[in-house]
Order: structure tokens, then C-alpha cells, then sequence
């Protein structure tokens, strides 16, 4: 049996996670505040899984670059692929927060979406 | 072929070349740099000081006076910052007391007004004086400057006149010719009847390009600084402790033209003429010095350090001079403090004393003397403000929130004569990030206005240097 | 000159939160004064996630905060002017601003909120020997250029200082193809949040060198190489533990402070602890009718709580402008043992009309304490608290009936418990 020490970083509190571990089954969660807490330790354990944040080239937006964000969480091994994938996109403006920039991003099924409003410069 | 090239565009180089600029000559300064006034004259105290310490017959005291008394018409001519704040030398104790009758004596004798102040009277005004001090010498006419502001204007002044400016333009070395000396550089080489070495710190490199020995050695020493914010304004005048001729002028308070209060310098002999960093050694130094004389100093409203590094040499005196059996090479060297106030001063003699036996130096009567002022938004009238927003909105739109600069008077610092190229470039010229934030937020829009502005791509813009760009790469193509 | 019943400066996460505010509680004339060409302030830099879990119960970035603010901000008809740069700020509730569109003008209210933000440590503030090379960025600077102009400033980095802007920037650029080859803290513990630690370091092995600060700069032109030492109990560098980076690039994550040259000028009383204006429980300054908020009030570490702020500001000023009554004797509430401040720093107990929520930060880290909270000798309540930091904000509520039954002042202490 092991221990391992975590922080949780589903949101900013940063709770302390003490995870009793057998191998590379999850036995126990000890620290959270939130179910998510307990979801969070089990997963980060066996695959960590994270939001991706970046920006993509956008032609004539009031800036040269739209902030982009996954919709949910995706493997953080898979990070340096998705990376690959955002650099490659160009989009128009003017785009509405919320809409799909690339689907199924590296093929995590998770979209990556416009984290803001960029109106046409 | 040019009559004059002056080696170095600090602010020896360019007083001296707007002076020249309006006789009829043909004038040029080159610098190796790619600005000008970015040595010695970028950090200093930035004080005018009246003359009164430099001993008794040397070309220091000469100069210091003289140039003292010819700042006044040259800023009201160019539109220059002159503040006059007056020096309290602070003396504690009878020995420095007894020091600060030399001083007052140097100074009647060289017509320097001064008044003494009791205990009493000096810390009516200045109550943040420390309780050591016993006696204070008022030096009441004594100013402070903006000094790159000083140098961008000579030189500015100097080339509507005429005179060429070359920047980015180091002097790999100088020929001795049978009329004159040619001066090498790494884009072109300069025909002068006459050179002067205006170098700084680099006086002696130069020197030793066309004398096997010039006699003198630079050492140069730096000094660091305290900058205060303009909330914190812990004096009205300039405090000084007694000078001595081991510490120099010692640790000093100044409030500058601009509302920030300079604490410093130490005084630190260095091997790079380059470092200008800053060392916790160095600024503990001036943090013990200063609460010889004043109390209270708020410290914790700093808003940056600095250092600067002055020109001084092995000599204790001014080196102004024509180099042996060289006609017409003239040294201008070890122009340490109070090399400032003197500027003016040493420019008249190096024309007067020296230039003049060599070249026929003949006043030009259409030679500009003045030159557009600058609109400085924060200075004018709210009236006045809104006629300039009106006929050039960019007026309207403030870039450096701390030093409430506008966009217009960054692009006017541009396109002037001498224009800012680099970022620390308007800075020097017009403040954006000289305040509290020192950049933090208008950087990047002073970047992008600099990019516009000379049709740059935003990589090109440099920090201050030829090679010092700020952005690396285009993150998305 | 048009007068309004309350002018905001600043149209950040704070600044919107309270315009948003007052529309909702009836006070209607009001206009929100911005510098920058578009609302939302910082935010729009911080294209980073974990903004409004306590607001909206969603992971957002940076500028999605800001845009839901902005919606309900239009959604009010709330005035915003932009490109808009206030100049003064009059103890008699005047504002001069000026701006392209309408030059410089001069405006006047019966109540003025500053929601101001702050400013990032410049390189200027700390001492670093050698040279000063291009390739010295504060870390907002850095995420500027990369997240709203698109430039990436260098590709071999290093940074000073473990400000969760910093973090945040070491992730962001390497995963941008940059190598970030460590984090110095001059603190034996870090200053930024344990989240970012652990996802902006651990997940891409960048080292954090605890008790650590870069020494001394090389470089002429552009930044070449810097050197770290180690640093003893009184943060002096111990010779001999010099090691050397090459690297194009310093990021310095050294500290925020509240932006407060308009607030000085107007001669507000400053509280030197936060670097902002002292406040009452309604957010206002000792100068009658002039509110802050926000991280112009001081330093917060979540925008949420930024926002929350706000909306208490807003409350105090639609009051004040609606009942405008005389509040009482005001009981100063003061940080106690190992507690550096305290925000707001008194309160009503006349009026005591709403739950109080304090907040402060620990001097020191602590695993665990027990915050007490004393009205004169008088112990009034205890709470157990475990693995305090400095960097993350601590908060207390006083009730509204335990604010009206005060007598003497409140002094709120975080007592160590070290276990046997």
C-alpha cells in the first residue's frame, strides 16, 4: 500500500488530496471538500487529464491572435499533439465565444472552442 | 571634408556640436551606440551645479562655473526643463562646519550666491533633515536638469543647422594625415580637419588610436541610485553631505524636474564599463549614507534603481587638452562630475582655447538657436489640451498611464530631427515607462506605435541597441 | 460639467462587476471610465482556465469571465467609455479624464468606486547585477505579447519569482516550443497558488528552486546568460552556489501592487499593509463617497473574489447614495498574530445591516492555526484552519448580529498549533 499526496486543481481552493493506492488501484481519498475532489485523485492517479488553453491565428479580428480553450479536460500526454493541431488553424473573424474552432481534438473526442468574442477590426 | 567630428554624443559631444553648429563649420558626431546620450549622461544626478567645490585653479572649477551660468539661456532657447531648487550642504559637526566656510569663501570668491542656515531655519524647510546636521550652506540658485532631454535638444538644434549625426558608429580607429586625421568606422570613414574626443568612458581607447601614451588612464567608477516615486517627495532641495576629496560629493537626495526624488550615488570602481547593473553591496551604501543627513528617506517607494557609470580617469582634473605634436586632435576626457553643469562651459573653451587655433571658426547669423518645442500634454492647459485633441486625436489617447504620455507625442519624438529609433529612445525622449509601472503596461503600445511609425515589422524594434530586439518570433503565422 | 450619481474607474473584472451592481440595485446614471480599447481589463490576457468557479460554477478562461460580465453589462445599458484615461481624482468626487473621442473633460459624482487593478514589480524594483539587456520582461508583459499581440519574446527562459503569473507563463510557453529551465523563489516556499505549481511545473518538469534568486545578467545586446545563487535565512546569495543558464530570457513574477496614484492625489488614507486606500465594511475610503474594490484595493489571488468585492463596493455605494445616513461609530477590525492585513479594516456596529466578510493573507506558512478573533480581550469565536500560505487568501465573516453587539475593536490572529 502507498500513499500519495496530491493538490487538487479543479479550481483554485487547491485542497489537499491524500490518496492510499495498491498498485495502481486507487483504495482511498482523503482531503477533498467536493465529490470532484474524489474524481479527481482517482483519475489524476492513473491518466491526468487537463485543460488545454492556447490561442489560433484569426485574419482581420481586433487582434492577430483568438484565445481558444478544450471544452473539457484531455490526457495531459496527449498535450504536444493537440499543441501541433492548434498551430496549424487560422480562422475569420468575426467569431462568437463558444464556437467550435477544431472538433475532436488529437482525437480525444473533446472539442476545442473560442474562449472569447472577436468582432471583425 | 568635415571641419569638426566629435567622437561620442553624450552631452560633451553634443553641447559642443550644436555650439559649433552655429558658426560656419562643417560638423559631425558619430557614436557608437544607437542612440545618442546613452552612457554617463542617460545616469547621473542631473544637477547644475553652481561651482563652489572644485579646488581653487583648476579647469574644473573654470568650467563648472562658466557652464553654470550659461545652462539657463541654453534651455530657455531650446525649451529644455530648469528647475531651480537650491543645494543644502549639510554639515554635522564643527569640522564639516569649518568645511563649509571654504566652500562659502570659493564661492564669493567666484560670485556664487550663498546663504548659511542655522539648524533651525534649514529644517523649517526641509524637515526630514536628520538631527546630526548641525549647519547648512544654501546654495539657493542651484538646478536640476533633464540632461538626455538636453542632449536630444543640442543635438536636435545641431543637425536643423546642419551637423551630420552617424549612430551605430564606432571609431575602429583614426589616421594621422598631413591636414587633418581620417576617421574610420565600420560603415564609412570621416575627412576632419579637426577631431574631438568626447568618448566617455572610452576616452583613453580612443586617445591611444593616434598617441602612443595620452597620458591619462579611464577609471571608470559607478554609482547607484535610488529612484522615488512622485507620491513620495521627502525634500525640496538637493542635500548634500559635506563633500571631501576621498568621497567625492557623497550620497545625496535630488529631486528631480520631473516630481522623482534620486537618492544615491555610491561610488564604486569597476572593470566593465558596461555594468550598469546594481548590487545589494552598493545600494546599502546609499541606503547608510543618506541617513547621515536626512531622516525618514521612504525607501519602499522606490520605483527603480540604477546605475551609472562616470567617465573618471587617474587624473583628478578635467582632461581637455590638444594631444601632443597632433593638431587640431583634441581630448575631451575624464568629464566626471561636475561635467554636467559644466557642458556649456566646456564647449565654449574647447572652441575658444583650442579649435579656434586651428580652424577659422566664423559665426553664422542664420544659424538656428532654438527649435519647435515638443508638445508636452501634461503641461498644458485644459483649453489647450483640447485643441490639440481636436486638430490630432492621438493626442487624446494616453499611452503611458503613470506619465500620462500621449500616442501624438510619441509619434512627434519619432519623426523630430534625432528621433527616438528604440523603445528606451522615447522613453528618454518623452517618459513612457518612467514612471511607477516602469513599462509594464505601455511597453508593448509604445512597440507597436515605434513598428508603425518607422514601417518596421514589430520584431525589428529594438529595446535600445541595434541587436537588442524584444520579440523573438511570430507565435501563429 | 455633467454630473452623474456614480462614476467607476476601471472597467475590469472589478470595475463591471460593480456597474453591474449598481444598474441592479436602481442607480441607473452611471459610466464606467476604461483606458483600454476594449472592457475587461487584464482578464483579456489571461487566456488561462480557472476563472469563475465561485462566480458561475465553470472553469472559464480569462477572457470568458470577462465577456459574461461584459454581456450583462450591456444587457444594463451600462455606459462604458474606452479608450478613456482618468487623470485626477478630486477629494470633491471630480474626475478629469481624457480620450481621442471627446479630449479632456472633467465630470463630477455624488459617489465614485475605483476599481483601478494593479501593477506588476518592475525589474527596476530589484537588484540584479550586470548588464541590461533586451529579453527582461515582467511576466504580464510576456503574456501580453504571446496572448493578445501573438509574439513569442524568447525561447530559452528562465524566471524569477513564483507569482502565478509566472507559472502560468512557464506553461504557456513551453508549450509554445520554449524551454523553461526553472522558477526561482528568494522565499523557502512559493508564492503562487499549489494548483499552478502543480500544472504549470510539475506536469512539464520545470524545476522551482526554493531559496533562490538570479544574481547577476549577462549580455549586450540581448540577454545571454544569467546566474543563480542560493540565498540564506536573510535572503543574502551564499557565494559558491552560483549556477550558470544560458538562456535569451528573464521573466520576473515578483509581486503586484494596487495601482494608487489616483487615490493619492486625491489624498485618500492609504493603508500601507495592501498599498491601497483604507476602507469601511461598505468598501468606502475615509473620503466620504469614494469606494475601492478589487485588486486596486489590494492584491487578490482570484478574480471571482475580485468580482464578489466588487459587488460588495457596489452594495455600500448604492446605499450610501440611497440613505446617505450617518453610519455611526466606526470599530476598527485589525490583522492580530500573524496576520499581515486586513480588508475592510472597520466596521458599523450601529449600522450593522449585512454579514461582513473579511479577507487577509498569513505572514508565514502555516500547517496548521486557529484563527481567533478577539473584540478588545474578549474572545469571541475560534476556527480551525490547516496548510496556510501567504499566497492564497484567507477569509472570515462576521455576522451582522456579531458586528452589532461589538463594543471595542476586533483584531482577527492566526495562532499557530505545532503538534508535539
Amino acid at each position: 500500500m502507498t500513499e500519495k499526496e496530491l493538490i487538487c486543481v479543479n479550481c483554485p481552493m487547491g485542497c489537499r488530496l491524500t490518496v492510499t493506492m495498491e498498485g495502481k488501484e486507487v483504495l482511498s481519498v482523503k482531503g477533498n471538500t467536493c465529490p470532484r475532489g474524489e474524481a479527481y485523485a482517482r483519475q489524476e492517479c492513473v491518466q491526468p487529464m487537463r485543460i488545454l488553453t492556447s490561442t489560433v491565428r484569426i485574419n482581420n479580428g481586433t487582434h492577430r491572435v483568438l484565445p481558444v480553450i478544450t471544452e473539457k479536460e484531455i490526457p495531459l500526454e496527449l498535450m504536444e499533439q493537440a499543441m501541433a493541431e492548434v498551430r496549424e488553424i487560422t480562422v475569420d473573424a468575426p467569431v462568437e465565444v463558444d464556437t467550435v474552432i477544431l472538433e475532436n481534438i488529437a482525437g480525444t473526442g473533446v472539442n476545442l472552442i473560442a474562449s472569447r468574442s472577436m468582432k471583425h477590426a | 571634408m568635415y571641419d569638426v567630428v566629435i567622437i561620442g554624443a553624450g552631452i560633451t559631444g553634443t553641447v559642443l556640436a550644436r555650439d559649433l553648429s552655429h558658426c560656419h563649420l562643417r560638423v559631425a558626431v558619430i557614436e557608437k551606440e544607437n542612440d545618442i546620450a546613452d552612457g554617463a549622461t542617460m545616469a547621473n544626478s542631473a544637477i547644475v551645479h553652481t561651482g563652489y567645490d572644485p579646488e581653487p585653479g583648476t579647469l574644473k572649477a573654470k568650467l563648472n562655473v562658466e557652464g553654470a551660468r550659461l545652462w539657463p539661456k541654453m534651455c530657455e532657447e531650446l525649451g529644455l526643463h530648469y528647475k531651480t531648487v537650491g543645494a543644502y550642504i549639510a554639515a554635522c559637526g564643527k569640522e564639516e562646519e569649518d568645511h563649509l566656510d571654504v566652500l562659502a569663501k570659493r564661492a564669493q570668491e567666484r560670485e556664487i550666491p550663498y546663504r548659511f542656515l542655522s539648524r533651525q531655519e534649514a529644517k523649517k524647510e526641509e524637515p526630514n533633515l536628520s538631527d546630526n546636521v548641525t549647519k547648512v550652506l544654501d546654495f539657493y540658485t542651484t538646478a536640476v536638469i533633464y540632461p538626455w532631454e538636453a542632449a536630444c535638444a543640442c543635438m536636435e538644434n545641431a543637425i536643423e543647422n546642419g551637423a551630420d549625426l552617424f549612430l551605430n558608429s564606432e571609431c575602429t580607429g583614426i589616421e594621422v594625415l598631413e591636414q587633418g586625421y581620417l576617421v574610420h568606422t565600420p560603415q564609412k570613414d570621416l575627412l576632419a580637419r579637426t577631431v574631438v574626443n568626447a568618448a566617455g568612458v572610452y576616452a583613453d581607447h580612443i586617445a591611444k588610436m593616434v598617441q602612443k601614451d595620452p597620458g591619462f588612464v579611464m577609471r571608470p567608477r559607478r554609482g547607484e541610485y535610488y529612484v522615488l516615486d512622485q507620491d513620495a517627495q521627502p525634500v525640496k532641495h538637493i542635500i548634500f553631505p559635506v563633500p571631501s576629496a576621498a568621497k567625492g560629493k557623497g550620497v545625496l537626495a535630488v529631486p528631480t524636474v520631473y516630481g522623482n526624488t534620486l537618492i544615491g550615488p555610491n561610488s564604486d570602481y569597476i572593470d566593465d564599463p558596461d555594468d550598469n547593473g546594481t548590487s545589494s553591496d552598493g545600494l546599502a551604501y546609499v541606503r547608510t549614507n543618506i541617513s547621515k543627513t536626512l531622516n525618514s528617506i521612504p525607501l519602499n517607494r522606490s520605483i527603480r534603481t540604477f546605475s551609472g557609470v562616470r567617465p573618471a580617469s587617474d587624473h583628478a582634473d578635467f582632461i581637455i587638452e590638444e594631444a601632443e605634436g597632433l593638431p587640431g586632435f583634441i581630448n575631451a576626457a575624464s568629464i566626471e562630475s561636475p561635467g554636467l553643469a559644466s557642458a556649456p562651459g566646456i564647449s565654449r573653451y574647447i572652441i575658444d582655447e583650442l579649435l579656434s587655433k586651428r580652424i577659422e571658426i566664423v559665426p553664422d547669423k542664420e544659424a538656428k538657436r532654438t527649435r519647435k518645442a515638443p508638445v508636452v500634454l501634461s503641461e498644458l492647459s485644459e483649453e489647450e489640451r483640447n485643441r490639440m485633441i481636436k486638430e490630432n486625436p492621438s493626442y487624446g489617447r494616453i499611452i503611458c498611464r503613470c506619465e500620462q504620455v500621449s500616442e501624438g507625442e510619441i509619434i512627434d519624438c519619432i519623426h523630430r530631427p534625432c528621433g527616438a529609433i528604440s523603445v528606451k529612445g522615447v522613453k528618454k525622449r518623452v517618459r513612457p515607462g518612467m514612471g511607477r509601472c516602469q513599462g509594464g503596461f505601455c511597453e508593448p503600445l509604445v512597440l507597436n506605435i515605434l513598428a508603425r511609425e518607422l514601417g518596421i515589422s514589430p520584431l525589428e524594434v529594438v529595446l535600445d541597441s541595434q541587436k537588442s530586439v524584444i520579440l523573438e518570433s511570430e507565435n501563429r503565422k | 460639467m455633467r454630473h452623474y450619481q456614480a462614476v467607476i474607474i476601471g472597467g475590469g473584472s472589478a470595475g463591471l462587476s460593480a456597474a453591474v451592481t449598481l444598474k441592479e440595485n436602481g442607480i441607473e446614471d452611471i459610466v464606467v471610465l476604461e483606458k483600454d480599447c476594449e472592457p475587461g481589463g487584464i482578464l483579456e490576457q489571461c487566456i488561462h482556465n480557472g476563472f469563475g468557479l465561485q462566480t458561475f460554477k465553470e472553469q472559464l478562461s480569462g477572457p470568458a469571465y470577462a465577456e459574461r460580465y461584459v454581456k450583462m453589462a450591456e444587457k444594463l445599458n451600462v455606459d462604458i467609455r474606452l479608450n478613456t484615461m482618468v487623470t485626477e481624482l478630486h477629494p470633491d468626487k471630480t474626475v478629469r479624464y481624457i480620450s481621442s473621442a471627446e479630449g479632456d473633460v472633467t465630470i463630477s459624482a455624488d459617489a465614485i468606486i475605483l476599481a483601478v487593478g494593479c501593477y506588476e514589480r518592475a525589474r527596476g524594483a530589484i537588484n540584479i547585477m550586470g548588464t541590461r539587456p533586451a529579453g527582461i520582461y515582467t511576466a504580464g508583459q510576456a503574456q501580453r505579447y504571446l496572448n493578445i499581440e501573438g509574439y513569442m519574446v524568447g525561447k530559452k527562459v528562465f524566471i524569477l519569482g513564483s507569482g502565478d503569473i509566472g507559472l502560468i507563463m512557464a506553461r504557456r510557453m513551453t508549450l509554445e516550443g520554449a524551454k523553461v529551465y526553472g522558477v526561482a523563489e528568494i522565499m523557502p516556499y512559493s508564492n503562487g497558488l499549489p494548483r499552478n505549481i502543480r500544472q504549470c511545473l510539475e506536469d512539464f518538469n520545470i524545476p522551482l528552486y526554493l531559496s533562490h534568486t538570479v544574481t547577476r545578467t549577462f549580455g549586450k545586446d540581448r540577454l545571454e546568460k544569467i546566474e543563480l545563487m542560493q540565498v540564506d535565512e536573510k535572503m543574502n546569495p551564499i557565494p559558491g552556489t552560483e549556477q550558470y543558464f544560458d538562456v535569451d530570457t528573464l521573466l520576473l513574477s515578483v509581486g503586484l501592487i494596487p495601482e494608487n496614484h489616483l487615490a493619492e492625489e486625491a489624498g485618500i488614507r492609504m493603508d500601507p499593509a495592501i498599498r491601497g486606500p483604507k476602507v469601511d465594511d461598505s468598501y468606502m475610503t475615509e473620503t466620504e463617497g469614494i469606494f475601492a474594490c478589487g485588486n486596486g484595493l489590494h492584491v487578490h489571488d482570484l478574480v471571482d473574489f475580485v468580482s464578489l468585492q466588487a459587488k460588495r463596493a457596489a452594495e455600500g455605494a448604492a446605499r450610501y447614495l440611497k440613505e446617505k445616513k450617518d453610519r455611526g461609530t466606526p470599530l476598527a477590525v485589525k490583522p492580530g498574530e500573524n496576520v499581515s492585513y486586513m480588508v475592510p479594516s472597520c466596521v458599523h456596529p450601529e449600522d450593522a445591516n449585512a454579514n461582513v466578510e473579511f479577507f487577509f493573507r498569513v505572514r508565514k506558512p502555516m500547517d496548521k492555526a486557529v484563527v481567533e478573533i478577539r473584540s478588545g480581550e474578549t474572545l469571541l469565536r475560534t476556527m480551525n484552519r490547516k496548510k496556510l500560505m501567504p499566497s492564497e487568501m484567507e477569509r472570515v465573516i462576521l455576522t451582522a448580529k456579531e458586528i452589532a453587539a461589538l463594543k471595542e475593536d476586533v483584531t482577527i490572529s492566526m495562532r499557530e498549533v505545532t503538534e508535539e
